[in-house]
């Protein structure tokens, strides 16, 4: 059964607009974000019930990421303003911010290459796009990203709980 | 962290708290677009009144439905979702005028409604009874079977009873001046309580 909009823009909102951050850096985020869910209000009726939605939705906020990119044959992640430093609020699905602190620490191919793959859920083809280089590079920058987290990061105990 | 370099750091603009500002101005911007794109098939809002938070929603055509509390508003958000269209936004503005009248109503500044009505959640009899409660002027009351008499059906008390027991929009059809024939209050979808606050209202003014 569907829901109303309302409560998919309520539910998913936040996360959608962390993978527009992620891909466009927090000043075109917004922009992506309303074309995202006006395009998805408009495609909604025809949502199959059993639909994944938030993946539905990241995968709108992706294709619409990549236009704006393209749109402005800019560098990528060049944002205006910039927090300090890594803080541990809402990383969604995940409370591990020794993890998240160990993907901040990899150097910068393999960091943007780790967190498209598996925060935004993108193909390597994809990333190849936004980091330019080939898709093979992406792959390598994702998998060895991923090889030194194994190595620096070895269990995946959240901070602050006991084992 | 002093590796962290500000250039291009994905992790700091993904962690980066989301203030509520930021999504309210961005939900704004939605409702906007939204509306400008005739996308709002169903647009609600949610207002204060002595009879508790009543959920107000409209179609293109007019009010679709005014809700109580204890209806839950959540399952009348889903129940639009089916019957009209899931695309229902919180977008208050389509409803200014329903809720300006609704408030001088309750303020005994108001005793008739003239806002555009879209019928369209209820069919056949019931409709028909529906179309003809505001014929019941403020303040006057009638039985199931006077009603059912007016709509040209005298025999459809019971079916009477259950059109008001569905009415869409309470409130503003006003079932609540319909009772039962020895002056009992009969059901109400708001709750006795909020029949009584209405009937007590009306009979002050």
């Amino acid at each position: 059964m569907k829901q109303a909009f309302e409560k998919v823009v309520a539910r998913h909102g936040t996360t959608v607009l962390r993978v527009c951050r992620a891909l466009l850096g927090v000043h075109d985020a917004d922009d992506a974000w309303s074309e995202t869910f006006l395009s998805a209000m408009r495609a909604y009726p025809d949502l199959p019930d059993t639909a994944n939605v938030e993946a539905w939705l990241v995968t709108i906020a992706r294709r619409k990421a990549i236009d704006v990119h393209r749109a402005a044959k800019r560098t990528p992640l060049t944002i205006e303003a910039l927090p300090e430093a890594p803080t541990n609020l809402g990383i969604p699905g995940a409370d591990d911010t020794n993890l998240w602190d160990a993907v901040a620490k990899l150097p910068d191919k393999q960091r943007q290459a780790i967190t498209f793959r598996y925060l935004a859920g993108m193909s390597h083809a994809e990333i190849a796009a936004i980091l330019g280089g080939t898709v093979d590079a992406a792959r390598r920058a994702a998998a060895d990203g991923l090889n030194n987290l194994r190595k620096n990061y070895p269990g995946a105990h959240p901070k602050g709980a006991s084992s | 962290m002093s590796d962290i370099r500000p250039d291009d750091d994905t992790l700091s603009v993904l962690s980066a708290p989301i203030d509520p500002d930021t999504l309210a101005r961005l939900h704004a911007r939605l409702v906007r677009d939204a509306e400008a794109n005739g996308l709002v098939d169903v647009a609600y809002t949610t207002i204060d009144s002595p009879v508790g938070k009543l959920l107000l929603a409209a179609t293109p055509k007019g009010l679709v439905r005014v809700a109580y509390a204890n209806e839950d508003h959540d399952r009348v958000l889903e129940t639009l979702a089916q019957k009209i269209s899931p695309r229902v936004l919180r977008a208050p503005r389509r409803l200014d005028d329903a809720a300006r009248e609704i408030d001088e109503y309750f303020d005994r500044r108001r005793k008739a409604f003239d806002l555009p009505l879209d019928l369209s959640l209820s069919h056949g009899f019931r409709q028909l009874v529906q179309r003809h409660l505001p014929e019941i002027g403020y303040g006057q009351t009638r039985s199931y079977r006077q009603v059912a008499e007016l709509v040209g059906n005298p025999k459809a008390v019971r079916a009477v009873g259950t059109a008001c027991a569905t009415n869409p929009l309470p409130v503003v059809v006003p079932c609540h001046r319909v009772l039962r024939a020895d002056g009992a209050l009969g059901g109400y979808i708001g709750g006795l309580d909020a029949k009584t606050t209405l009937l007590n209202l009306e009979a002050a003014a």
